[in-house]
């Protein structure tokens, strides 16, 4: 639903001091509405000090950000302004819980934006829904859920304010599969529904190849791939260079493309590998 | 922010003042302390200076650097300074004014004092790590054991604490930006808006304090810790030859302030 448009974007942490530290240096993105994008990089890229500059919770050294068209350092109400359209979902977001009920924590950022009882209590059903939060939980103290449960009421929390732009960093860590996968499909699920602009940020190359629409890979605080997982994931020996695996299934057909098995060049998930291999045999394996 | 307080940080280094047992800069800072309130005119602050420049030159300290830990203490120097100025009877310096010049005096002599004993304090802590200073602790105050007092305890308490201040500066951070995130607003409104404000980043840091402790306590325990009767250590303190010199140099420099408050040289 929002356009993010980014040009020259640079930041330095302690600036002046001997810590001083160019964290990104000169990044150039355009983010297209209702886009779903994969940012990828390992820790010290500055993949996350990036993100926080989308929705204004750093200010670049220099350079630009527009939100829709609109500049979010041009005033303190419009960087204010811009984070209930521009929503970020910390890493680890469930130790951000605080409110004694698990209806309160989701309503802290409509509340926020000064919506009425009524209103608020809507969006909080809205976003709980998406999550697949019960409403039988409203009552009960966040620290009495588990682990997945407490993550999926904090990314409920930001998907309150129905925001045009959802930025989730890792979303994924430190769950089993089974709550990986859950939360990927609520993550998709809403951004069909609603038409958001969606920035998944990973480190695991597996979770957003099949979900992306885009690939931003960065290294060193600056974008050193951005296109499709085809075109992104044809570089394996370059991403290995920096720190990072292409997908399991991309890898194997590559092993296998060497032997002389002619497989198409851009596989990045299992089912795909496993079409064209049954496709290639005759025969009718599923995973 | 809070990661630019120098007051009390640890500057590594390989200086004497870096090698000398952490005991026996606690015990030349209490004998610094000593003479330093010891001293009563300018001629002895002269040479308390001096001494304290020379401490720093072996230090290897920046002038600087240990004038930016005053930074924070500025306030309480002024104010210290005004109120010796206004209420110390005398002489006034023009007549009808309530400024003496004993108040003048005494103003001065109280804020040089405190610098030099924020400074002094400073070369302490900048020498040694908080680790080392807690070890040193432990040892200088192990005959309090035997009036049952918990040094050991104590002193593990104190590094806990240490070690996790700044893991707990950078969880406040995190938490901050969470909740700025879903548009909490911690600069603007009332004392008691910006209070309630605190709320959202107290409670997710209070949860997050007692899991670690519950963290720490389970790993201190699977490894068998028992508290500190007959626990060793891999750093053994010893006195070596320059912490008998420095303490000798400590000795001397005692001397030196007493002799000069009694025979007011």
């Amino acid at each position: 639903m929002s356009e993010i448009k980014v040009s020259g974007l640079r930041h330095v942490y302690s600036a002046g001091t001997p810590f001083e530290k160019v964290a990104i240096d000169d990044i150039n993105i355009e983010i297209p509405s209702g886009q779903l994008v994969g940012l990828i990089g390992h820790t010290g890229s500055g993949k996350s000090t990036f993100i926080q500059h989308l929705n204004g919770l750093l200010a670049p050294s220099s350079g630009t950000v527009t939100v829709d068209g609109e500049n979010i350092f041009a005033s303190k109400e419009a960087t204010r302004k811009v984070r209930f359209k521009v929503g970020l979902v910390f890493q680890y977001p469930e130790y951000q819980l605080f409110e004694e009920t698990v209806f309160n924590d989701i309503a802290f950022g409509p509340k926020n934006m000064g919506l009425s009882e009524a209103e608020v209590a809507e969006r909080v059903r809205e976003a709980a829904g998406f999550v697949g939060v019960p409403e039988d939980c409203f009552d009960k103290s966040p620290l009495e859920l588990s682990g997945g449960q407490k993550r999926r009421v904090a990314i409920a929390g930001v998907i309150a304010m129905r925001p045009g732009v959802l930025i989730l960093d890792e979303p994924t860590a430190g769950l089993d599969p089974e709550g990986c996968r859950r939360i990927l499909s609520n993550i998709c699920e809403y951004r069909e529904k609603t038409g958001s602009t969606v920035i998944i940020v990973s480190h695991s190359m597996e979770d957003v190849a099949k979900l992306a629409d885009r690939l931003v890979v960065f290294n060193g605080g600056h974008i050193e791939f951005d296109g499709t997982p085809e075109e992104v994931f044809s570089h394996p020996e370059e991403l290995k260079a920096i720190g990072l695996a292409v997908p399991a299934a991309t890898e194997l057909s590559m092993a296998l493309r060497r032997r002389g098995i002619a497989l198409s060049p851009s596989i990045y998930t299992i089912s795909r590998l496993l079409e064209e291999l049954n496709a290639l045999t005759g025969g009718g394996a599923e995973c | 922010m809070l990661k630019d307080i120098t007051l009390g940080q640890y500057f590594p280094g390989n200086t004497i003042a870096h090698r000398l047992d952490p005991r026996t800069k606690l015990l030349l800072v209490i004998v610094y302390i000593v003479g330093l309130f010891n001293t009563a005119d300018f001629i002895g602050y002269a040479f308390v200076i001096a001494i304290t420049g020379l401490c720093m030159y072996l230090a290897k300290i920046n002038p600087k650097t240990a004038f930016k830990g005053l930074k924070p203490l500025v306030i309480v120097i002024v104010l210290t300074a005004l109120l010796n100025i206004f209420y110390t009877k005398g002489t006034p310096i023009i007549e009808g004014w309530i400024i003496t010049w004993e108040g003048l005096k005494k103003a001065l002599f109280m804020s040089v004092r405190i610098v030099l004993l924020i400074v002094g304090t400073f070369m302490l802590t900048y020498t040694t790590s908080p680790m080392a200073l807690t070890d040193g602790l432990e040892r200088l105050l192990r005959p309090l054991k035997k009036i049952k007092i918990p040094v050991h305890e104590m002193s593990m308490m104190m590094s806990m604490a240490l070690r996790f201040i700044p893991t707990l500066i950078e969880e406040t951070d995190k938490i901050m930006s969470a909740q700025k995130a879903r548009g909490a607003d911690f600069e603007s409104g009332s004392i008691m808006r910006r209070a309630k404000a605190l709320l959202p980043i107290l409670v997710p840091l209070f949860i997050s304090a007692f899991r670690r402790a519950d963290e720490l306590a389970i790993a201190m325990e699977s490894r068998c810790y028992h508290g500190g009767d007959g626990r060793t250590r891999l750093k053994q303190l010893k006195y070596e030859k320059a912490d008998f010199e420095a303490m000798l140099a400590g000795a001397v420099f005692l001397a030196a302030v007493f002799v000069m408050k009694h025979f007011g040289l």
